[in-house]
């Protein structure tokens, strides 16, 4: 389960990168290409493996100067989503 | 909420290609009856270099290519295999290595880990031996690959379980999926076989029958739930028991090219079994020509070349008609509709292949170079 204290990190068989042939963030695994929307791009750019999505959320919403609240059902919806495919990982402790 | 989804149906222009199938080679130690590859199989005599491979990498990368399988045959039989690996992830490929796991082990593996691998797609053809071995054509095959997962798990590699099943091993399904779990894999690929080359001459051995196909996919079903975030799932059904075509290629000429051995380019597998295409080769032309301009890759790109009942379909950007090599294999014509779908004048060839599955399977027909 994904919740405000989970530490998040790409799963070992994702790439999250920027492609300069289609101008945008792309996020690969094998057999699949995902593209991220904007808002996507933004949470994946802060899954580092430290950064809890506590610590995720208040980062978007001090940035986009928007409520809280809303954004941490996003994040944390997006996110386990993302990990239910196998896209994320728990990091260690 | 903010999405993740994949690539949707685009304006009427040609994007870049997605992915590149690289297969190195046609030789391989196992046998199986569904393989993929064309019955007329390449000799080595006629494989392209190790040189030439590189600079198909560099050309695909260039082209917007994004991912690049490995694949063959068995790509372990050639050499280079880890130099190529390198050469694809300095241009920033992402390279998976689709393997029978039949040769090498460790050493290999982390060579390849090295050189920038970023995941493994190994073949299972059961999940007990005697029947796996069977299946492959080659006694000892089973224990080979039970290291050869071990020791991806070994390089921390990411690993994927690529099963083909048929109706002499459907049965066990369930038994697969815990062994993919027991290996360590995050991914197992559950794909029904599909009926071309190879596939098609032993039809009478692979097809399932309705009943065992739904127990199947009621068994994948559960589990995908169980495993959800554990083991992810992929599972492709088989064609012929559905009522609309699958996206074959997610459309010709749309995401994909396949490099053959000899360097000929072909937007998918059985492609060159048309007749009046003159497929192109990496020795003669760019990959970008191949890909934007040959007349090859053209011509069943989109939906101009449809027949009806395709043309006017509101599924023809969804399916794109289903798949070219299947209506040719079928109904004689790869500009007919693909005969799968229960539209096509010619559906009737499909449930009369259905009744093969009731009777005792046809034995083996290998493959092998004939």
């Amino acid at each position: 389960m994904v919740d405000s204290a989970s530490v998040l990190r790409l799963a070992p068989h994702i790439v999250f990168r920027f492609d300069e042939t289609r101008r945008r963030w792309i996020m690969m695994a094998p057999e699949r290409l995902m593209l991220p929307d904007e808002q996507a791009v933004e949470i994946l750019k802060l899954v580092d493996g430290k950064a809890s999505v506590a610590a995720i959320v208040d980062a978007l919403a001090a940035r986009f100067n928007a409520p809280r609240q809303e954004i941490a059902g996003d994040v944390t919806e997006m996110l386990q989503d993302l990990a239910d495919k196998g896209c994320l990982a728990h990091a260690e402790r | 909420m903010p999405s993740v989804d994949p690539p949707t149906a685009g304006p009427p222009t040609i994007d870049p290609p997605l992915a590149l199938l690289a297969e190195l080679t046609h030789r391989c130690p196992l046998a199986c009856p569904y393989c993929s590859n064309p019955i007329e199989l390449e000799r080595a005599s006629s494989e392209l270099h190790g040189e030439d491979w590189r600079r198909v990498l560099r050309e695909a990368a260039a082209l917007g290519v994004l991912q690049v399988h490995f694949s063959g045959g068995e790509p372990m039989v050639r050499r280079e295999l880890a130099t190529l690996i390198a050469e694809a992830a300095s241009h920033g490929l992402y390279s998976n290595l689709i393997t029978s796991g039949a040769l090498g082990g460790e050493r290999e593996i982390a060579a390849f880990a090295e050189a920038g691998l970023r995941h493994v797609q190994l073949s299972l053809q059961d999940h007990e031996a005697a029947n796996a071995d069977r299946i492959a054509g080659l006694a000892g095959a089973f224990e080979r690959k039970m290291k050869f997962a071990a020791a991806v798990r070994a390089a921390g590699l990411p690993l994927t379980l690529n099963m083909v099943v048929h109706r002499q091993n459907l049965d066990g399904i369930a038994e697969m999926i815990d062994l993919a779990q027991s290996l360590g894999a995050r991914r197992v690929e559950i794909a029904h076989v599909q009926y071309y080359a190879w596939a098609l001459e032993n039809r009478a051995a692979l097809l399932p029958t309705r009943a065992q196909l739904d127990e199947a996919t009621r068994i994948v079903e559960a589990a995908r739930e169980r495993l959800k975030g554990v083991l992810a799932i992929d599972y492709v059904v088989p064609d012929y028991y559905g009522v609309r075509p699958k996206s074959c290629m997610n459309g010709w000429g749309r995401q994909f090219l396949n490099v053959m051995p000899s360097g000929t380019v072909v937007p998918c597998h059985a492609a060159q079994t048309i007749p009046g295409i003159d497929f192109p080769s990496v020795r003669e032309a760019s990959l970008a020509d191949i890909w934007y301009r040959s007349d090859a890759f053209n011509r069943f790109r989109g939906t101009g070349w449809m027949p009806d009942p395709c043309r006017d379909c509101d599924r023809r950007e969804i399916d794109w008609g289903g798949c070219r090599c299947q209506a040719l294999a079928l109904t004689g014509d790869a500009a007919r509709t693909d005969p799968v779908c229960a539209l096509s004048p010619e559906h009737g060839v499909i449930e009369a292949a259905l009744t093969e599955a009731a009777a005792a399977p046809a034995p083996f027909i290998y493959r092998r170079y004939r």
